[in-house]
């Protein structure tokens, strides 16, 4: 299917010679959580102006950044934002520096399939998943667990802990905030794509952490927010900054960003896990577009800062239906200035 | 009269030998074609070898031997160690090849020897179509199919054979076990379908030298006709060896992708092409790239190291070389 889509803009070639000589192909390569989303806009854009043709392909946050500082693709894409290192060696390789532009939001939510548990509004608190994802916490009637739900009977059983057996960004994200909640998960185990896991049984991407909760009874996981809501599998509030139990929902991790955007850094590389805020949702992250600053071809670098201000503005209004929450005017602001660095 | 005849004598042979010549020449062609096919099978492995040992010099000059004897996988400290992974996959094709082994060459017998040309042929059409199914319905099946159906059986057997330990522990599905199974269903349309050409191959005069000896049909099957096969029969396992070895799709969805040393079966596991698919796409730094691409090299040799000791098995209880 991707090898076959690649021929499409020559094909259009050969069938528009009127069109074919104002063709730009821009290909783009990364994250796979944004897919969605960025199919949609790639092809509404296309339509909008058929001259311009931009091909993603969804590898994987990691491959995005390696195939941009190789210079495979044209811009990557990424659900954790590049260290220091790999902004260096970009550096090295390419001349320029690379950009950071975020373009949706999107959370993660832990998941769990327990008999006799409520289908919604379990209460999750941070040290108890770090708890139960270091294999601290074995039991579903911990203390920890009946501290932050009163009143919900809970069984004697064993916790099975299901994680993502690939690398990723989701599980980015999640360690990301674990990492932040408690000490002993960032000196044990740390933040990453893929982390040496305490306990539990690994599974293949999204779908298959969710099929295998699914499965198995007394199981937690964790996937991204679109996914729980897609396979209707129960998934928990968890306990924010402030102390409140939040509803994983787009007003929540939109609250989130708008913790984050009072104080963005001019890169936009900001982890929002764990804001502060009262509505906020402490697992959400931004996903991000990355551009290189210096072009050799003029006319792609005109298109793809065009693009991004059209994502940033009308793009905008599709991501709630795909279940995205959009930026904060503040951050799509400072975007837009950011986007005169693009030469 | 004369000088013609003379012509006629002088040409032919001229005329022979140019033929020969030119025979002799398609001849040359021939063999270099075919050497140069033979030789890019080598050229291939040796290109191969090359790639992973040179990608892989990081992580063996950090870790050297220790590679292979630890049992952390950290991408986040930068530490690796391939002993989980080596031991997931050494156990879960050896439960493969015990189970499928039996049933292939039992098939594959009864197949070529007993059963009538119509069901056999029959039964061989079918043995190629599952052949041709891609791992991962393989996968799916064991998720959807053979996963759910031992979540049932797995508990009475557990109450009978927990004091084993490769039975204790809590079974939550995606195991070691789980994974032989479905490799062994994997691999047996391959050990019949080779055994029973194999076993057709045997020629028709010793069958019928031990029936007229008075031999039964089935120990003419066991006693003659098996034993004579037996050189291409393991041929067929070495193959399915291979296969179960470096599967990796099908073994990733049923395992659990844990790398930890369990004695119980029922735990979970994971392999090393399991690994190797899993992280290589997001794999961040040279450590942990070279890391992976050590495993490769790994597996490269632990396929080498098992095929050499089986043949050499085989060596040793044939008494003789087999070639």
């Amino acid at each position: 299917m991707h090898k076959w889509t690649k021929f499409l803009p020559m094909l259009a070639a050969l069938a528009f010679p009127v069109l074919g000589s104002a063709q730009v192909l821009i290909n783009g390569a990364g994250a796979t959580f944004p897919d969605p989303i960025y199919q949609k806009w790639f092809s509404d854009y296309h339509k909008a102006h058929p001259d311009v043709q931009i091909n993603y392909q969804a590898i994987g946050s990691g491959g995005g950044i390696k195939q941009v500082t190789e210079g495979t693709v044209d811009f990557g894409a990424t659900d954790g934002p590049m260290n220091d290192q790999q902004l260096a060696e970009f550096k090295t390789k390419r001349g320029g520096g690379v950009l950071h532009f975020p373009t949706v939001l999107g959370a993660v939510v832990p998941i769990y399939n327990v008999p006799g548990l409520p289908a919604s509004g379990f209460n999750f608190t941070g040290e108890a998943l770090a708890g139960i994802f270091m294999g601290t916490i074995t039991k579903w009637n911990d203390p920890a667990l009946a501290k932050a739900n009163p009143g919900v009977k809970l069984p004697d059983a064993d916790i099975l802990v299901v994680h993502r057996s690939d690398g990723s960004g989701t599980t980015y994200c999640w360690t990301d905030y674990l990492s932040k909640v408690s000490p002993g998960w960032k000196s044990k185990v740390g933040n990453g794509a893929s982390v040496n896991w305490p306990v539990g049984i690994g599974a293949k991407a999204n779908p298959g952490v969710a099929g295998q909760v699914k499965n198995t009874s007394n199981s937690v996981g964790y996937v991204e927010l679109i996914y729980a809501e897609q396979n209707k599998i129960p998934f928990g509030n968890v306990k924010n900054q402030s102390g409140v139990y939040v509803k994983p929902d787009l007003a929540g991790i939109t609250a989130a960003a708008a913790g984050a955007a009072k104080d963005m850094p001019e890169d936009f590389r900001v982890s929002i896990t764990n804001a502060p805020g009262k509505g906020a949702y402490p697992i959400s992250t931004f996903t991000w577009l990355l551009i290189p600053e210096k072009f050799q071809d003029q006319a792609k670098a005109k298109v793809l800062k065009d693009f991004v201000k059209w994502a940033l503005t009308a793009g905008q209004a599709m991501a709630e239906p795909l279940s995205y929450a959009r930026l904060p005017k503040e951050v799509i602001a400072k975007e837009e200035k950011a986007l005169a660095k693009v030469k | 009269m004369a000088s013609s005849a003379s012509r006629t004598e002088n040409t032919r042979p001229r005329r022979v030998s140019r033929f020969l010549t030119r025979a002799r020449g398609v001849e040359a062609v021939a063999h270099g074609v075919a050497f140069l096919a033979a030789s890019t099978i080598v050229a291939i492995t040796a290109l191969l070898v090359f790639e992973l040992w040179i990608n892989s010099a990081l992580s063996r000059h950090k870790f050297g031997w220790d590679f292979l004897f630890t049992s952390t996988w950290d991408p986040i400290s930068g530490q690796f160690g391939a002993l989980p992974f080596i031991f997931g996959t050494v156990v879960t094709s050896a439960l493969a090849l015990l189970i499928s082994v039996p049933l292939g060459v039992g098939a594959a017998i009864f197949l070529a020897e007993l059963a009538p040309p119509k069901i056999s042929d029959a039964l061989t059409f079918c043995i190629e179509l599952l052949a041709a199914v891609p791992s991962v319905i393989y996968g799916l099946i064991g998720i959807f199919v053979l996963i759910p159906a031992l979540q049932t059986i797995v508990p009475p057997l557990k109450s009978v054979f927990g004091f084993l330990p490769i039975f204790s522990g809590p079974f939550y599905g995606v195991s070691i076990f789980s994974a032989g199974i479905v490799l062994a269903v994997m691999v047996v349309p391959f050990i019949i379908s080779v055994s029973r050409e194999i076993l057709l191959a045997v020629p028709r005069d010793l069958r019928e030298a031990a029936l007229a000896l008075g031999a039964t049909r089935w120990e003419s099957t066991w006693d003659v006709v098996v034993p004579f096969a037996k050189t291409g029969i393991v041929g067929s396992i070495f193959l399915s060896l291979a296969r179960a070895l470096g599967e990796t799709m099908a073994v990733t969805m049923v395992i659990g992708n844990t790398p930890r040393i369990q004695a119980s079966l029922l735990a979970p596991g994971y392999s090393i092409a399991a690994v190797i698919a899993n992280e290589f796409r997001e794999a961040a730094g040279d450590l942990y790239t070279s890391s992976l691409i050590e495993l490769g090299l790994v597996l490269f040799a632990l396929t080498i190291v098992i095929n050499g000791a089986a043949r050499l098995l085989i060596l040793a209880t044939t008494g003789k070389a087999a070639s």
